[in-house]
């Protein structure tokens, strides 16, 4: 029988792509998915875009190609990646100059159509309200800060790139998941109304697409952590699917890590909420049926993937201005380090108040005690710690305030508490973003939806 | 006997928009039923109140032998609008594990 073999490319912009030369060298994989985006990848990247027209894509898709096509193209292995961002066009050109530069020959396809934000007050007029989906909130207060607003797109369009012979396919926001789904009903002909096979497509793409999450990295516990084999040469996750979409996941031979039924089933419900509801573009699944047969040996089969009908809407993430946020940090070793933070806080606050400076909303967290755990830090080692930083953080609408916060600081290491321990440089504002997450009938995104299909080098 | 959740599962927590997930699971069966009756969203409430939360949504999923759990209005407005250094809530599962429960000292982790 027919099986196809995709292994996780990158989890998240910034993640490392050196695992993949061993799931292409030695894992047998036909093709790599690879995951350059979150929803606070997105607001990096309108960053970016706004300080220069020609970015807004992740940056790290390119030199991870320049790297890896000699071997994937040795190997046949196709790459399937949505690191177009917020421009795709640009990343398509910068792959191409690239290849060119090489005298790499590659056809390469771009997803476009997902970006909604030029069309949110057409899309108004047509009767799409724009509530955000969580808090039935009106889009009005925040419709003129918006600064970037994208579709999950489904597998479809890569599907079809691929059926038109690309190498590579390079989309901007598409559904994480979908970049594993798109090359599986490819390959299969799965149909697009096939719901339990599609959701078997979509349960596996979850699972690969967090990189080394899906193979032993953070795997969250006490202790057992430690048991996970040579995380240097973590190994990241491949699944070897079969027609009917039953699936053994893995990784490839010699590598660190492990994939077991308790590394996968974190991934599993990693960012999940329903999960007898897991929405996508493509499918709805129930994970509640799924069945993980842990063969030992890093294989775990998996099968009993559930699906229901497509929703009649796509979702909709926009970002909008919403602030500054300013920055301080100052550190103090024992004695008293603990009570040295609590009072440099009180003091900043002081010097605020009495430059009258408009903070919307301000936190204080002392690094070493509760900068993580929060409310749930254990106060019986507050008093006898070590060392401790304090981290001051405010919200304000004025970037000058933002900018100032942070040059409060260093005049307390002469003038304050004892026994200092500074940051080394000032960290200047940086630009707040609301989320807004909505829905948007599907066709009015899918209609606009367009595959460019291009011949590099 | 009152036990840390970090003795008998494990666990990982994530984002999107302003709801923090968790998911809990158990090293075993006999521990799946404990966390079952014992983690509910009433003490998942209690545990998070110094976060400043909303509501809690919880799904028990016996194939996997986990708690699936959201906690809404949790994360400041999001991860690139929030204040805190853990603005992605990656350690929220580590304060989960931190809860204490009423557990069977013969359970499998335990002995």
């Amino acid at each position: 029988m027919k099986s196809i073999r995709i292994g996780a490319g990158l989890g998240f912009y910034g993640d490392s792509w050196q695992p993949v030369k061993a799931s292409i060298e030695r894992g047998g994989v036909q093709y790599i998915a690879s995951d350059h985006l979150s929803e606070l990848t997105l607001a990096i990247l309108q960053k970016d875009r706004q300080r220069d027209p020609s970015a807004g894509y992740a940056r790290d898709g390119v030199p991870m190609l320049a790297e890896l096509w000699p071997l994937a193209a040795k190997h046949g292995v196709k790459f399937i990646l949505n690191a177009g961002g917020l421009n795709p066009q640009g990343a398509r050109e910068a792959l191409a100059k690239a290849f060119h530069a090489k005298g790499w020959k590659a056809s390469i396809a771009t997803v476009t159509g997902d970006s909604v934000l030029e069309r949110m007050d057409e899309l108004r007029a047509a009767g799409e309200a724009l509530t955000h989906m969580d808090s039935g909130a009106d889009i009005s207060g925040v419709r003129d800060r918006m600064l970037f607003a994208n579709a999950y797109l489904g597998a479809q369009p890569i599907a079809e790139a691929l059926a038109k012979g690309a190498d590579i396919v390079l989309t901007g926001r598409v559904a994480d998941a979908a970049l594993t789904l798109g090359p599986l009903a490819h390959e299969f002909g799965w149909r697009w109304d096939d719901w339990d096979r599609l959701a078997a497509g979509l349960t596996l793409g979850h699972l690969l697409e967090c990189s080394g999450q899906g193979s032993g990295g953070n795997f969250g516990s006490s202790g057992e952590w430690a048991k996970i084999p040579d995380y240097a040469h973590l190994g990241y996750p491949i699944a070897e699917v079969s027609e009917d979409g039953r699936a053994l996941f893995t990784k490839a031979p010699g590598t660190g890590g492990r994939v077991s039924f308790d590394t996968i089933r974190q991934q599993l419900l990693y960012e999940v909420h329903d999960p007898h509801a897991y929405f996508s573009p493509d499918v709805v699944l129930d994970m509640g049926a799924l069945k993980f047969d842990d063969e030992g040996g890093d294989r775990v089969r998996v099968s009993g993937a559930s699906g229901a009908p497509r929703p009649a809407t796509l979702k909709v993430v926009a970002g909008y201005h919403d602030g500054w946020m300013g920055t301080g940090m100052i550190g103090f070793a024992w004695p008293e380090a603990y009570a040295k933070c609590a009072k440099s806080a009180e003091i900043i606050q002081a010097l605020v108040k009495e430059r009258g400076w408009k903070v919307e909303d301000s936190n204080i967290e002392y690094i070493g005690y509760d900068s993580l755990l929060g409310a749930n830090a254990d106060p019986r080692h507050r008093d006898e710690l070590n060392e401790c930083f304090l981290r001051m953080t405010v919200r304000t609408q004025d970037k000058r305030v933002a900018d100032a916060f942070g040059r409060l600081f260093p005049w307390l290491g002469l003038s304050g508490p004892p026994y200092v321990g500074t940051m080394k440089g000032i960290q200047p504002a940086k630009e707040l973003l609301g989320i807004w997450p909505t829905l948007v009938a599907r066709e009015r995104v899918e209609s606009k939806v367009n595959i460019e299909l291009e011949q590099a080098g | 006997m009152k036990v840390g959740l970090w003795r008998i599962a494990h666990a990982r927590s994530g984002d999107k928009a302003d709801r923090a997930d968790i998911g809990l699971f158990a090293y075993d069966a006999e521990t799946y039923a404990v966390l079952k009756r014992e983690v509910t969203r009433e003490r998942l409430a209690a545990h998070f109140a110094g976060m400043g939360i909303g509501a809690v949504d919880l799904w028990p999923l016996d194939n996997i032998l986990a708690l699936k759990i959201v906690l809404n209005a949790a994360l400041q407005g999001g991860a690139a609008r929030s204040l805190r250094m853990d603005n992605l809530g990656k350690n929220v599962a580590a304060q989960l594990l931190r809860m204490e429960i009423e557990a069977p000292a013969g359970l499998p982790r335990l002995r």
